[in-house]
């Protein structure tokens, strides 16, 4: 419906849109940078205060919150890395190698997106326990290690920019299969395996579910478990909770406001090949 | 090129016996055939072991008595099930899961295929209406729940002193059922419906413009077309919302979670009468906090029914409604 241009009402309803998606992030920094007792005025507080390295101070003071930051940063960093690494190799074969069973293992790749695997955590955990993983780091890092959507981004990204004949040329040289993806592959989709690893850094530092059962909340948790125990006590200190998730927003954001074209990019285009 | 390779690849099979390169090429051919499987089992190997195992393993574990701590106590056929079905508190969580579903899925795919439209139009600023938009589903669920808490607070909340300036007397968010209701599906809301906005933005604008052009010179209104010429070309995309957000909506943990204040403090979860406690809330409070893992995986593999059953209703559902006009 292109023929009508935009007028200003639509331009005045998207920018009470914009206003609504921005609106708890910016509260949740006005809140942290009050005193507490403010909440209890008549009118909620709309500006920011002068308490903010305050109550960031009292949020690494209640929780170790650098070792949850540390913990959080390694979580996502490793999982990123490993998500572009596999992704990458097995976007590679499913775009440009030839194996039997290809196209069905495909799908079968697809098909895992929709298995509701949240619901195994009871066997996951005593797996984990078994293992002895329990509270340590690596329980949320391995089975995140590579996922459906990593392998399916790349697939699409090397379907659409490593050349054919590059491919066939450097086999033909007698280059491995490793070394092709090496020299012809991964160049021609480096800014893709770029975006999936801000990406996925992103899901795995806001992950919640798994790291608040495996690991334990008062000794070594990620950020979003920490999070999570700010809230504990008889009154609600809503200055020290928001705070501490203004902190803890403060990388994912930082990530959006550089990269927000090609993950919105990203998300559209995987809509269309989905 | 493609000859050039099949006779390459031909080549060992015919002048193995001559060849001075043999092993190479054997090496070569060798390459070609299982690494492709090689770089893709690592997708198969996790999968496997930390999401389908674990899964399937639920069936098993919920036929015991087993305690997450000192283990498998022994077979007890279907016993959990039977328990399951007179439990009060699984009903409740059952209700509360599709209430909640509801109420935070329907409004919101209809609210993001509206705002779809609008981002459509011929706008200035394309990229940042979308980055805008999206925003809030990249801020984790964690955080959200803490500056939706304060929004909903019964004192010194930020809607009840909206509710106040049109003299509405405040609401106690957390105590009653469906204002519970109500202030968790918005949370869930405002992280996804931009999400799904850009996802039928996406459709939208592969509908070939000329279709819109002939219903423009019949003189169809813009109401009209959008429900019997976008709508209908953008059914795939509108099926898989709906599948995914059926998924995702039956499995609601962190919002309702961390909507209750006392959930790291007092161990409740999901209000402190039960009133938005979801199905993966209460197979959390069995198995993490009560440790009976046979009845956990119970409910976790009765919810597991519940998704495939939804999703399938949703999906025949929807494509019935969407494929109309």
């Amino acid at each position: 419906m292109k023929s009508a241009k935009a007028g200003p009402l639509l331009y005045g309803f998207l920018v009470a849109v914009l206003a609504a998606s921005v609106f708890p992030l910016y509260y949740s920094f006005v809140v942290a940078s009050k005193d507490n007792s403010v909440l209890g005025e008549k009118l909620p507080p709309l500006v920011p205060g002068g308490n903010l390295v305050e109550n960031i101070t009292r949020v690494f003071d209640t929780v170790d919150f650098w070792l949850a930051m540390q913990n959080s940063f390694i979580v996502a960093a490793t999982v990123a890395i490993s998500n572009v690494v596999l992704g990458t190799l097995a976007g590679f074969a499913f775009a440009r190698l030839r194996f039997k069973g290809r196209d069905s293992l495909f799908l079968l790749v697809l098909g895992t997106a929709m298995v509701p695997t949240q619901l195994g955590v009871i066997p996951l955990y005593m797996l984990m326990s078994d293992l002895d993983w329990y509270g340590t780091l690596q329980a949320v890092i391995v089975p995140a290690l590579i996922g459906s959507f990593a392998v399916f981004w790349m697939r699409q990204a090397c379907e659409e920019t490593v050349p054919h004949e590059l491919i066939e040329a450097a086999r033909v040289d007698g280059c491995s299969v490793l070394r092709t993806f090496w020299h012809v592959g991964f160049p021609a989709v480096r800014p893709q395996a770029a975006v999936l690893g801000m990406f996925t850094f992103m899901t795995a530092w806001n992950d919640f579910f798994w790291p608040l059962i495996v690991l334990d909340p008062n000794d070594s948790p990620t950020v979003q478990v920490a999070l999570s125990t700010l809230a504990s006590g008889y009154y609600t200190d809503y200055s020290l909770m928001l705070a501490g998730a203004s902190l803890a927003v403060l990388p994912v954001i930082a990530i959006f406001v550089l990269l927000s074209r090609q993950i919105v990019g990203g998300i559209m285009q995987g809509a269309l090949k989905g | 090129m493609t000859v050039t390779r099949t006779k390459a690849e031909a080549a060992p099979v015919a002048s193995v016996p001559s060849s001075p390169e043999p092993k190479r090429l054997r090496l070569n051919r060798w390459d070609a055939k299982y690494t492709p499987y090689l770089v893709i089992a690592p997708f198969f190997v996790v999968f496997g072991i930390f999401g389908l195992y674990p899964l399937v393993h639920t069936a098993w574990v919920s036929l015991h008595d087993w305690q997450l701590i000192d283990g498998n106590q022994g077979f007890v056929g279907l016993a959990n099930y039977a328990e399951l079905f007179g439990d009060a508190n699984f009903w409740n969580a059952l209700f509360n899961t599709l209430s909640l579903f509801v109420l935070s899925t329907v409004p919101q795919l209809l609210a993001a295929l509206g705002l779809a439209a609008l981002l459509d139009r011929g706008l200035r600023g394309r990229a940042f209406w979308r980055a805008g938009v999206l925003l809030p589903n990249v801020i984790s669920v964690a955080a959200v729940a803490l500056v939706f808490a304060q929004f909903f607070g019964r004192d010194f909340g930020i809607v009840n002193f909206l509710l106040g300036l049109v003299g509405i007397d405040p609401i106690d968010w957390r105590a009653e059922t469906w204002a519970s209701h109500l202030a968790v599906s918005t949370m869930v809301m405002w992280r996804w419906t931009g999400y799904n906005a850009l996802l039928y933005l996406a459709a939208m604008q592969s509908v070939p413009k000329d279709m819109y052009e002939s219903a423009t010179l019949d003189g169809a209104s813009r109401w009209r077309m959008f429900w019997s010429i976008t709508v209908p070309s953008i059914r795939p995309t509108i099926l898989f919302t709906v599948v995914t957000s059926t998924i995702g909506g039956l499995q609601l943990f962190a919002e309702p979670a961390l909507f209750d204040p006392g959930f790291a403090a007092n161990n409740s979860t999901g209000g402190s009468d039960r009133q938005f406690q979801t199905l993966v809330l209460y197979m959390y409070e069995k198995g993490f906090r009560l440790f009976d893992a046979g009845y956990a995986a119970t409910i976790a593999w009765m919810l597991f029914l519940v998704v495939l059953l939804v999703a399938i209703i949703n999906f025949s559902l929807t494509r019935r409604i969407a494929g109309k006009g």
